[in-house]
């Protein structure tokens, strides 16, 4: 699988090196403002609700629901094209933040899919790099 | 500084020599034809402008090839939209006095270009979402409007959709410039093929190549020019997030605030309003729109829609070219906005012409719903 692995891969930044090396280790981590309270996604090392520096990791718990999704039957590029139709999601994590991902484990089908069902996360191994963190209905 | 409402007019407006599908003509070429010939349809030459907009290409690349060397430069890249906001930054120069005569260049080879543009690989975006697949308006849209579907009900959004798909439509076989000049029914739309559920292929803007480019002087410049002025009464800009996933409400776009801004700046109320100008990348970014501008209320828009309101004759006159659904969509569409605005105002709209267009509102999206900017145009 990982060397035919034909979709774009996400090109780390320093600040998100630790939630890409946690989620090769099958943990979700997100960051945590301890000025204000609030977890938030994408990983940044300055709060962007209050500007604190003051923040932390913290694991998450891999729970949320589905806030909305597109069911994507014209892949946007070539490598897309032969593994339509598939699921693009937005999930509200159960410790507040809204993350992008796929809906797997469903069949790609307006019937099977609905905003504000319960989803759990689950780890695809896309290559021995990347592990990318994907939401399925939770069990 | 004087207030800037009705300070600068609009005294020139025109798309490339060709729209639609012209392989024949590079991004710049078209860029070039619409400088030619807005600057033609003003009154004024090359020689006149002194201050520079574009986005997309930065100005020192357009400037080169148009050989223009301006004094004044705004390379605002914020998406579609941006050709909006450039009309209310080039009053505000003009009035601050850092030119006289702005023009606004757009050029895009959206269909032909023989190289594609990739985009920086370092951005959350690319990170974040395109390894899910998450790559391209269609897609970042179609899950915003599942969610306006979940919050207000998926069978009246779907016919919302229709709606604007077909009145659109009607608008484009009026203008000889259209892509699509074929009369669309119902049925047409709900048969068209899945592109990212819940959009079917007509919900989706097309893709095309075009240029268009605008003219705005000072309000004294404007009334010695032989066209009558086209008055910028209101103009206001946000933005509020870049990526889809971090759109702080699916159903409320930064025109909840520029809207508003722009109305108020130029005092009137959207009752006034005689035109009104929507980007309309797809059939939900003029749903979301029309509530989020104040229209109507939340949810309300597709009742507001409703019984083909929006189509000639109906009694909302809404993106009267055709739209980007129907007349044309390069891939920043929002300058044709403005182009389609000043030919209602001056009465130039031939055959789908809207009597008696004072005011109109123009409003421009950028991104992923991401970017507004809005205008109040008017004459008189
Ligand atoms: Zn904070
Ligand atoms: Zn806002």
């Amino acid at each position: 699988m990982a060397d035919s692995y034909d979709r774009p891969l996400p090109v780390r930044q320093p600040e998100s090196d630790f939630y890409w090396e946690r989620a090769k280790a099958h943990e979700l981590w997100l960051r945590h403002c301890n000025a204000c309270g609030q977890t938030y996604f994408y990983p940044r090392d300055i709060c962007p609700h209050c500007f604190s520096r003051d923040v932390e990791w913290r694991q998450a718990s891999g729970r949320g629901t589905l806030h909305a999704f597109g069911i994507v039957h014209r892949g946007p590029t070539p490598a897309f094209r032969e593994h339509v139709p598939y699921v693009v999601a937005l999930v509200d994590l159960e410790e507040g933040p809204r993350m992008p991902t796929n809906l797997v484990g469903v069949e790609p089908d307006a019937e099977h899919v609905h905003v504000g069902m319960a989803l759990e996360v689950t780890f695809d191994d896309v290559t021995d790099e990347i592990t990318l963190p994907k939401f399925r209905p939770a069990g | 500084m004087a207030p800037l409402s009705k300070s600068a007019a609009i005294v020139g407006v025109a798309e490339s020599d060709e729209i639609g599908n012209v392989p024949g003509k590079s991004a710049l070429q078209l860029h070039a034809e619409a400088a030619y010939n807005a600057l033609e349809d003003a009154g004024l030459s090359k020689a006149d402008v002194d201050g520079l907009f574009t986005a997309g290409y930065s100005t020192y690349d357009t400037g080169e090839y148009l050989g223009i060397t301006p004094r004044y430069t705004d390379s605002t890249t914020v998406g579609g939209s941006s050709f909006v906001i450039h009309v209310g930054h080039a009053v505000a120069a003009i009035a601050a006095g850092m030119c006289e005569v702005a023009l606004i260049t757009h050029g895009q080879a959206g269909r032909s270009a023989r190289a594609r543009v990739e985009r920086d690989p370092n951005l959350p975006t690319l990170q974040y979402e395109s390894p899910y697949g998450i790559i391209g308006p269609p897609i970042a849209y179609s899950m915003a409007a599942s969610r306006y579907m979940h919050r207000y009900g998926e069978d009246r959004t779907r016919q919302a959709f229709a709606e604007i798909a077909v009145a659109t439509r009607k608008w484009a076989t009026l203008n000889p410039k259209a892509m699509m000049r074929e009369p669309l029914s119902f049925d047409d739309y709900h048969d068209s093929r899945w592109i990212s559920y819940p959009f079917h292929l007509l919900d989706c803007c097309l893709v095309t190549d075009a240029g268009a480019a605008v003219v705005v002087t000072s309000a004294e410049r404007a009334r010695s020019l032989p066209k009558e002025p086209v008055w910028v009464l209101g103009a206001a800009e946000h933005h509020d997030h870049a990526s889809i996933s971090q759109m702080p409400d699916l159903t409320l776009t930064p025109a909840h605030v520029t809207g508003p801004a722009a109305l108020a700046m130029a005092g009137v109320t959207h009752g006034d309003i005689d035109l009104t100008m929507i980007y309309d990348s797809f059939t939900y970014t003029v749903l979301v729109t029309l509530e989020s501008l104040g229209y109507c209320g939340p949810g309300e828009g597709p009742d507001f829609v409703a019984d083909q309101r929006t189509a000639p004759g109906g009694g909302f006159p809404l993106n009267t070219s055709g739209g980007g659904l129907s007349y044309t969509h390069p891939g920043m569409y929002g300058i044709f906005l403005v182009v389609e605005a000043v030919r209602q105002l001056r009465g130039e709209a031939g055959d789908r012409q809207v009597q008696n267009v004072g005011l109109s509102l123009v409003n421009g999206t950028g991104g992923a719903l991401s970017s507004t900017g809005t205008v109040v145009l008017g004459v008189g």
